[in-house]
């Protein structure tokens, strides 16, 4: 037989769901010992093609080969004993079970007597867990481990079936530097082995980094393949949204009015974050960096009456107010949009319209009590357009959605509230170049009308890009809040990050 | 590596310690909560005690672990039923259905209302055997319903309830089934000072506990439960174990019908209505949670002898049949509330 070029071969795929032609004949070809990434506008068919690959959605028609073979009517559970193993965008373990039953369910090891061998089941674990370095506990339950930990569970549940092919989908967007160093140490590790890698990402830097081949898509359709070298960062984008993105972070200056928020000496009771005190004024946009786990999400999910505040003071146009609840806050007109758009976002059964005015209805209610449909439409439609949220209808289920456009219909969720202060968790994960920008249009258009606006970022470039201050914490403490000049650099913001800068103390 | 990347991933994995150490700081509140139904159960026992101390008596204590013996039994499969997020309210039914057959088939020749009167004395293995046939299959019928069309559980086993209810009516046409043979009645009955029914439940709860915990099958119960998305993704015969799990539930009903039939002498068609409710009761009181993938036989066990020694003990100190029925309920709803800021993963 005649040595085979590449491990898989994916031709002329056409995947249709109803009311969306989601892939309209790509073709894909992974070679031995490659990491290929797959890049692509939100509802470009990234992930669709993928669960194609695993036999989770068989094609409407095209082929798959793998190593040479064709491959018809295969389920998940074939493909991951062949070898196709798929890390997935909305990771989904049994949470309140082990790391080892995780990793063996439905292939446990057994003793002669057909009982589930434990003890080999821990072992076994142990010896996995070692090919990536990782040092936990198999026994230790799914649901104690932070992201980052899930995320290497899966990838090595992908080893121990002797995968040939492992697919991460957008594995880095909720990881912190340091964990992507790590996972990306694994990845390389992996292809050493002889191991190829599909790998998607919205993140351009990453995947000029760690990739060999890019695959572009657009609605569904190939763009273009090539190796890494033959790209740039514009051509990327280009061939990504079809027309030029100049402005990643289209701030306007506006003017900054007098304080709208005053917090001072918040503390939480679970003893997340400590005295963390800062201002925010009307048309300004504070930005909050720091690590992952540094107590950002803590600190405005306190502010929003989701946690208990132990002590502290919120002022509120100069008046004390006592936040309690969330409703307290919405009634203060603050929105908050969270960072986990799965545990508390997204009501996925709902549609994209009942989605998106949740929580604004009080302002659709006319004088009859009943609701304003006409007026609910249209805003919904303008801000579908405004964002480019990717959908077949308004009155798609939120479940159908690709993950990056789930994102984008709770941002504008949000915006819709038109709150005086809008708080603002990773806004832009997972969603793609040019919505980003626009996203980052809407936040400053809502600054420049005198809106106060709180967003945490990971991602220091967006930070950056968008605040007027910036406020960094470390370990539960601000550890600065410093006016972004533009010749700042992102180390020394991360001297703040490090809690390596007491001396540097800025004024507020 | 950088040297500012190192430091920044230096001062990250202390983090981390630190949350560590608190997270064993919590260890003891764990504990307690997770053990808290254990104490909930002594703390019952020791304030029933104090107030009527006949409780303690050994007669009393077989008493409580006999009543609680046949919904503890139900509870066990039901507890596997609400682990994977599903429900059987048709055990009550199956009970009664499975009850009746048996009884009809272990009657003393010399029964006055004999049901097959030209049976003679059937060795006490058949009633029992058909008993468990009856309950397996019904069982069966529930999961091939759930698994291969997808109606959800409560309307498949609500149907059952009703179907089965209506078979056991048909059956003897209302009448009740009585005077059964000695050997039916010995399974009701006692050994030395130990009753039987306290030994056949605690053999099916070391099974259950077997099943659940060394078994594939009980994994894939779990999985089920937790993520049946994961489950399939990684391979489980979703629907295959869905049948094995509703068969195994409606034999255990089967086999509290056999301890019933024993410990009354006779069955009538409306018996164990309501049974379902107590089943469930007894398994969410034991910390199984209706969101699956969360659940023990060990607190199915707990939560069976929690209604047992409430039920018991309010009726030694006199108080009324409606105020128990207040109180139970509200245990009920208590131990959800505790058990659902256990499994709580914010704060
Ligand atoms: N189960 C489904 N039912 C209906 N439409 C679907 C379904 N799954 C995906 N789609 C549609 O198919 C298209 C492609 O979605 P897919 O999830 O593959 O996008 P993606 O490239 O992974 O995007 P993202 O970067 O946002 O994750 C989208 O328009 C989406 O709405
Ligand atoms: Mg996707």
């Amino acid at each position: 037989m005649e040595e085979q070029k590449y491990l898989v071969e994916m031709k002329n795929i056409l995947k249709n769901f109803p009311g969306v032609q989601a892939l309209r004949g790509v073709d894909l070809n992974v070679g031995y010992g490659e990491i290929h990434a797959l890049v692509g506008e939100n509802g470009a068919g990234k992930s669709t093609l993928m669960k194609c690959l695993i036999g989770m959605h068989p094609p409407t028609s095209g082929q798959i080969f793998f190593e040479g073979n064709e491959l018809n009517n295969y389920n998940t559970s074939d493909a991951l004993k062949m070898g196709i193993a798929m890390i997935h965008q909305e990771l989904s373990p049994v949470l309140h079970r082990s790391i080892m039953e995780n990793i063996w369910l439905g292939r446990e090891p057994k003793t002669k007597f057909g009982f589930v061998d434990h003890q080999k089941m821990y072992d076994m674990t142990k010896e996995v867990l070692k090919t990536i370095n990782l040092d936990v506990d198999p026994k230790m339950l799914m649901v104690d481990l932070t992201i980052a930990k899930t995320q290497m569970i899966e990838i090595a549940k992908a080893i121990s079936y002797n995968a040939k092919v492992i697919i991460m989908d957008e594995p880095t967007s909720a990881l912190t530097k340091k964990e992507i160093v790590q996972l990306f140490g694994i990845m390389r590790q992996l292809k050493a082995d002889g191991k190829s890698l599909i790998y998607i990402s919205h993140k351009l830097d990453e995947i000029f980094e760690i990739s060999d081949k890019i695959t572009v898509f657009r609605d569904g359709k190939l763009i273009g393949t090539d190796n890494k070298e033959k790209f740039d960062v514009q051509s990327l984008i280009k061939m990504m949204v079809g027309r030029d993105v100049t402005e990643m972070f289209p701030k306007i200056d506006c003017e900054i009015g007098e304080i709208k928020l005053a917090v001072t000496g918040l503390s939480d009771t679970g003893g997340r974050f400590n005295d963390v005190s800062f201002n925010v004024r009307k048309g300004e946009i504070l930005g909050i960096a720091g690590l992952v786990g540094a107590g950002r999400t803590e600190v405005i999910e306190t502010l929003f009456g989701i946690r208990r505040k132990m002590s502290g003071q919120v002022m509120i146009d100069g008046k004390e107010i006592d936040i309690e609840s969330p409703m307290d806050a919405i009634k203060n007109k603050m929105a908050l949009l969270t960072e986990d758009r799965r545990l508390d976002g997204i009501f996925p059964s709902l549609t994209v319209f009942q989605n998106t005015i949740i929580a604004n209805l009080r302002s659709y209610i006319k004088k009859n009590g009943l609701l304003d449909n006409t007026k609910a439409l249209k805003d919904v439609n303008h801000y579908v357009e405004a964002i480019k949220i990717k959908t077949p209808s308004i009155f798609q289920r939120v479940e159908n959605l690709s993950g990056g456009n789930q994102q984008k219909v709770l941002v504008a969720r949000w915006l819709l509230t038109e709150p005086e202060i809008l708080i603002l968790d990773e806004p832009t994960r997972g969603i793609d170049v040019g919505a980003k920008a626009e996203i980052h249009r809407l936040i400053t258009a809502l600054a420049g009308q005198g809106k106060s606006i709180i967003m945490v970022s990971s991602e220091l470039p967006e930070v950056m890009g968008m605040s007027d201050r910036i406020m960094i914490m470390h370990e539960g403490k601000v550890t600065g809040i410093i006016d972004n000049r533009k010749d700042l650099s992102q180390e020394e913001i991360m001297t703040f990050a490090t809690g390596n800068s007491s001396a540097n103390q800025a004024k507020m | 590596m950088s040297d500012s990347s190192k430091k920044i991933a230096n001062e990250a994995e202390k983090a981390e310690d630190l949350k560590q150490q608190k997270a064993n700081g919590n260890k003891l509140l764990i504990y307690l909560k997770k053990y808290g139904i254990i104490f909930a159960l002594i703390l019952l026992i020791v304030g029933i005690s104090i107030a009527e101390p006949k409780f303690l008596n050994p007669t009393n204590i077989f008493n409580v672990l006999t009543q609680s013996s046949i919904y503890g039994i139900m509870a066990l499969g039901m507890t596997l039923i609400i682990i994977s997020k599903g429900i059987d309210l048709s055990v009550g039914s199956i009970l009664a259905f499975a009850g009746i057959v048996a009884a009809s088939l272990g009657q003393v020749s010399t029964a006055t209302n004999k049901f097959f009167p030209n049976l003679g004395e059937m060795p006490v293995i058949v009633p029992i055997l058909a008993a468990l046939a009856i309950g397996a299959i019904l069982g069966g019928i529930n999961g091939g319903l759930i698994a291969y069309t997808g109606i959800p559980a409560f309307i498949a086993t609500l149907g059952m309830m009703t179907m089965a209810r209506g078979v056991t009516l048909m059956y003897t046409s209302g009448k009740p089934v009585t005077q059964l043979t000695p050997d039916f009645m010995f399974l009701g009955g006692k050994i030395g000072v130990i009753p039987v029914p306290v030994l056949i439940y605690a053999l099916m709860a070391g099974i259950t506990w077997v099943l659940l915990n060394h078994t594939s099958f009980g994994k894939n119960v779990y999985a089920i439960g937790g993520n049946i998305k994961a489950a399939e993704i990684s391979g489980v015969n979703v629907k295959k174990n869905l049948l094995i799990l509703y068969a195994f539930c409606g034999l255990m009903a089967a086999v509290a019908a056999i301890v019933f039939a024993g410990r009354v002498g006779s069955v009538h068609p409306g018996a164990a209505v309501g049974y379902e409710l107590t089943a469930i009761a007894a398994s969410v009181i034991g910390g199984t949670s209706f969101d699956g993938g969360i659940g023990t036989v060990g607190g199915a066990v707990i939560g069976a002898l929690v209604l047992g020694v409430l039920r018991n003990g309010l009726t030694l100190l006199g108080v009324q049949a409606y105020w128990q029925q207040i109180l139970e309920g509200l245990i009920i709803i208590v131990a959800v509330i505790i058990d659902m800021r256990k499994n709580s993963k914010k704060k």
